[in-house]
């Protein structure tokens, strides 16, 4: 047996083993870590007494306390379901303009709201509501299928061209240049033309075209965006003579809804959210946006 | 040699039934034959080569282990710009440049697969090597096992980052490789088993050291972790897909019973083998207390293989499953730290050269933060914690200080002090550039961990705030919003740590190519095989 020498710096013998010029000291094991080792083994013990733990064939050791993860969920789940009921079934209940007219009531729907349009709408219009390219602008109050609370309830609950609901609402801007409706030079006119009934000084040095435009777009246009061009929630054709664009204002981006068409979606969500998640969504919305 | 013949064969066969079907395991079947022709080469080459002369065995077999460290840096360098790219693209989603191949779901296993197997793996391939060959006083027993162990490891890490950028995956964490990689695996694997039961069994010394249980431990149980894990019936043989064995919370168990002693055996046990080698060597002192590295062993092997439930509290997995998970992690704490403290103790008597020495400072902070990481490891897997850790920014920056702060600092320690003596050099080439690479490594590990301290705990309590509406008050979005600044943060931080590895890099090339200095030392040699060993 290998005889052990010791250590000069700390005293302790080695075990009088050696590799390749390590060595090893003998030094006992110090009584802090076996108390440690001794109390989370006692806290283990302790714990499996107290809480289900062991398995016993096809059943397991409950524990003293009866403790169970799925009936403290259910529990606490309809704990704040009951605590949410009152001012919930309030909005059920109560008109728009009750709610709106009630402070207490606005303050719950302004907060959960918040949460609502976070977790279900911002990815596209916005954390606030103020839409991205080719998604609306939700609080200018210039509203594509109608301002109303009931039209915006029933935007939210059918969605805009989506197959999950059959009552969707259907809208589409043909492409009238891709699928050969106009030729290009009639793309070209019309686009100088629907500029110009938003941005006037545009028609200077174009009257040429902006005439064959105004004819393209009599023929073309006007049974969806009207004879002004002012829209028609109907069919959910914007209004052209304002400054609110979803797909963009300038020149090309006219040019290329023209030419290729558009046709947005919006999903349905009358099967992901509840009727009081959708009307607390458009009383947030209707808040959010200009006042009357 | 025969493998490798029936290997060429194989990958002859995959790249035939992946073109016939269109599926990308063609291209897999392309590199497993390139590779198995190019070893082919080379070992025929070897076979008319002249009888190589008998003083060979009069010295360790090192050429692997050397290969290894060259082959461990150049992953290290890959897969922490992946990793420091996938930071980026967190904060500026934008980094895909709308290509499949650089989605987040590809590159992040890409950055795993890349640290853990290709720059950990290695290293640990590598260090195995040489300190089973010192601390046994024992050449290896050929010259062919380790090299088909080494590379042909390499081969799986190739398939499996290929594999993930073409979109190919099992979806499991940390064993995302598919059946024909996985197989391919195991027969790697079990030759590096045999290979260091072949050393140990030729060993000169009575005693087997601890650096060798540990490397012994992460051999063999990620060989049943992996085999175990990974069963699975492909849906073709023709074809990449397969589908596990397991199903339901069956499988999510079985995957995090392998998650988590992946995380004990390969990146615990392997590098705590490093540890008990390169730190006493190089602090030139003695362990502090066999008894502690005894207990230490036992305790972290024994209690680790019942942790793996803690990463499913509050799942479908069975309350009493949890239970035992939770309560084992505790215990797992003591042993933890008497690891740790055994190898800080150990530097008694030797802390200034931990002042002086950025090499040996490596491997002490490695040891600090082992003990930090397994304290937060054991809190985290307390349930109550866990109900805000969970799913948070808490749990990456909680692996990034284990595979940063321990793992990485560790290994660098303890390739910068094994390049000198594989090299047969006095020392690194610039001690200053240890220096500069310890600070980068430190900071860049220091800020990760803090952002992601900041950003999970803030993250857990924004989940679960609620408002006097009864609801709760903040939407996903705002804390990706609250999430923003930390994710740059971090990002940075990896950039630090990324910048030391390339500066570590160039430091162990110049080291390489400069000429030779110093002589090796004189016990740096096996003993002859006809001593028996002395008692």
């Amino acid at each position: 047996m290998a005889v052990g020498e010791r250590d000069p710096h700390s005293g302790h013998m080695t075990t009088g083993h050696e590799w390749n010029g390590i060595k090893e000291l003998n030094t006992p094991v110090p009584k802090a870590v076996w108390l440690s080792l001794i109390v989370t083994v006692i806290f283990s013990v302790g714990y499996w007494i107290l809480m289900p733990a062991w398995p016993l064939g096809k059943t397991y050791t409950r524990g003293l306390l009866d403790n169970d993860q799925k009936e403290i969920v259910a529990k606490r789940v309809s704990a704040a379901a009951e605590a949410r009921l009152g001012w919930m079934r309030q909005v059920e209940t109560m008109s728009y303009d009750q709610i709106k007219a009630d402070p207490k009531l606005i303050a719950h729907v302004r907060e959960d709201g918040h949460r609502l349009f976070g977790d279900n709408c911002a990815a596209c219009h916005g954390m606030n509501a103020t839409g991205n390219p080719g998604f609306p602008n939700l609080v200018d109050g210039d509203w594509l299928w109608g301002g109303s609370p009931d039209a915006i309830a029933h935007t939210i609950a059918v969605g805009i061209n989506s197959p999950a609901s059959k009552d969707t609402r259907i809208g589409q801007m043909m492409a009238f240049g891709k699928d050969d409706i106009l030729d290009n030079d009639a793309v070209l006119a019309v686009t100088d033309y629907v500029k110009t009934l938003s941005d006037p000084a545009w028609a200077k040095g174009k009257a040429v075209s902006v005439a064959q435009g105004r004819e393209v777009f009599a023929v073309n246009c006007v049974i969806c965006h009207g004879e002004q061009g002012r829209g028609n929630p109907e069919v959910g054709a914007p209004n052209l003579t304002d400054q609110n664009w979803v797909y963009g204002g300038d020149i090309g981006a006219i040019y290329q809804t023209i030419h290729e068409g558009r046709q947005g979606e919006m999903p349905a969500w009358e099967h992901r959210l509840n009727p009081v998640d959708r009307k607390i969504l458009t009383v947030y919305l209707l808040d959010k946006g200009p006042q009357p | 040699m025969a493998i490798l013949v029936v290997l060429a064969a194989v990958g002859l066969a995959m790249a035939a039934a992946g073109a016939g079907r269109a599926d990308p395991m063609q291209t897999h079947g392309f590199i497993v034959l390139l590779f198995s022709l190019g070893f082919l080469c080379v070992l025929l080459n070897g076979y008319f080569a002249p009888e190589p002369s008998e003083t060979r065995l009069e010295s360790y077999y090192d050429d692997p282990s050397k290969a290894g460290i060259v082959i461990a840096m150049a992953w290290a360098v890959f897969a922490m710009f992946i990793g420091d790219w996938v930071a980026w693209l967190l904060a500026f989603p934008d980094l895909t440049f709308d290509a499949a191949w650089s989605s987040f779901g590809r590159l992040r296993p890409v950055h795993t697969t890349g640290i853990i197997f290709g720059f950990g793996g290695n290293a640990l391939i590598a260090t195995s090597f040489h300190v089973m060959q010192r601390t046994s006083r024992a050449r290896m027993p050929d010259q062919f096992s380790p090299w088909f162990v080494l590379i042909g490891y390499n081969l799986f890490c190739l398939l499996a980052v290929t594999g993930y950028f073409m979109g190919i995956t099992q979806s499991k964490e940390y064993a995302e490789p598919e059946w024909y990689a996985d197989i391919w695996l195991v027969i790697v694997w079990v030759t590096y088993l045999l290979l260091y039961l072949r050393t140990l069994a030729r060993r000169k010394e009575p005693h087997i050291y601890v650096a060798n249980w540990y490397y012994l431990a992460f051999i063999l149980v990620v060989a049943i972790l992996h085999i175990v894990n990974n069963l699975a019936v492909p849906a073709s043989f023709a074809g990449a897909k397969s589908y596990s064995a397991f199903s339901g919370v069956q499988d999510a168990m079985t995957q995090w019973w392998y998650g988590h002693n992946a995380v004990a055996f390969f990146l615990t046990a392997g590098f705590l083998g490093m540890l008990y080698y390169y730190l006493p060597k190089r602090a030139g002192r003695p362990i502090y207390s066999y008894r502690m590295s005894i207990i230490g062993f036992w305790g972290i092997t024994f209690f680790y293989m019942w942790a793996g439930s803690h990463h499913l509290h509050y799942t479908a997995l069975p309350q009493w499953v949890q239970t035992l998970g939770m309560t084992f992690s505790v215990m797992l704490l003591v042993p933890s730290w008497i690891a740790a403290a055994n190898a800080l103790l150990t530097l008694n008597g030797a802390w200034h050269k931990v002042r002086d020495d950025a090499t040996l400072r490596f491997m002490m902070m490695a040891a600090v933060f082992y003990g930090l990481s397994t304290f937060e490891g054991s809190f985290m897997a307390i349930r109550s914690v866990n109900a805000l850790s969970h799913y948070t920014d808490w749990t990456i920056g909680h692996v990034h200080a284990g595979a940063m702060g321990w793992v990485a600092l560790i290994t660098f320690g303890s390739i910068y002090a094994v390049v000198p003596w594989l090299w047969k050099r006095e020392r690194m080439y610039s001690p200053a550039l240890v220096e500069v690479h310890f600070w980068l490594a430190l900071a860049g590990t220091l800020i990760y961990v803090f952002a992601m301290w900041n950003s999970g705990i803030i993250q857990g309590l924004m989940w679960r705030t609620y408002n006097d509406s009864g609801t709760l008050t903040y939407s996903f979005l705002d804390s990706m919003v609250a999430m923003h600044p930390y994710y740059v943060a971090r990002a940075i931080g990896g950039l630090l740590f990324l910048i030391g590895a390339i500066v570590g890099c160039y430091n162990i090339w110049m080291t390489i190519h400069r000429p030779s200095g110093a002589p090796a030392p004189s016990d740096d040699a096996p003993l002859p095989a006809n001593l028996q060993p002395a008692e």
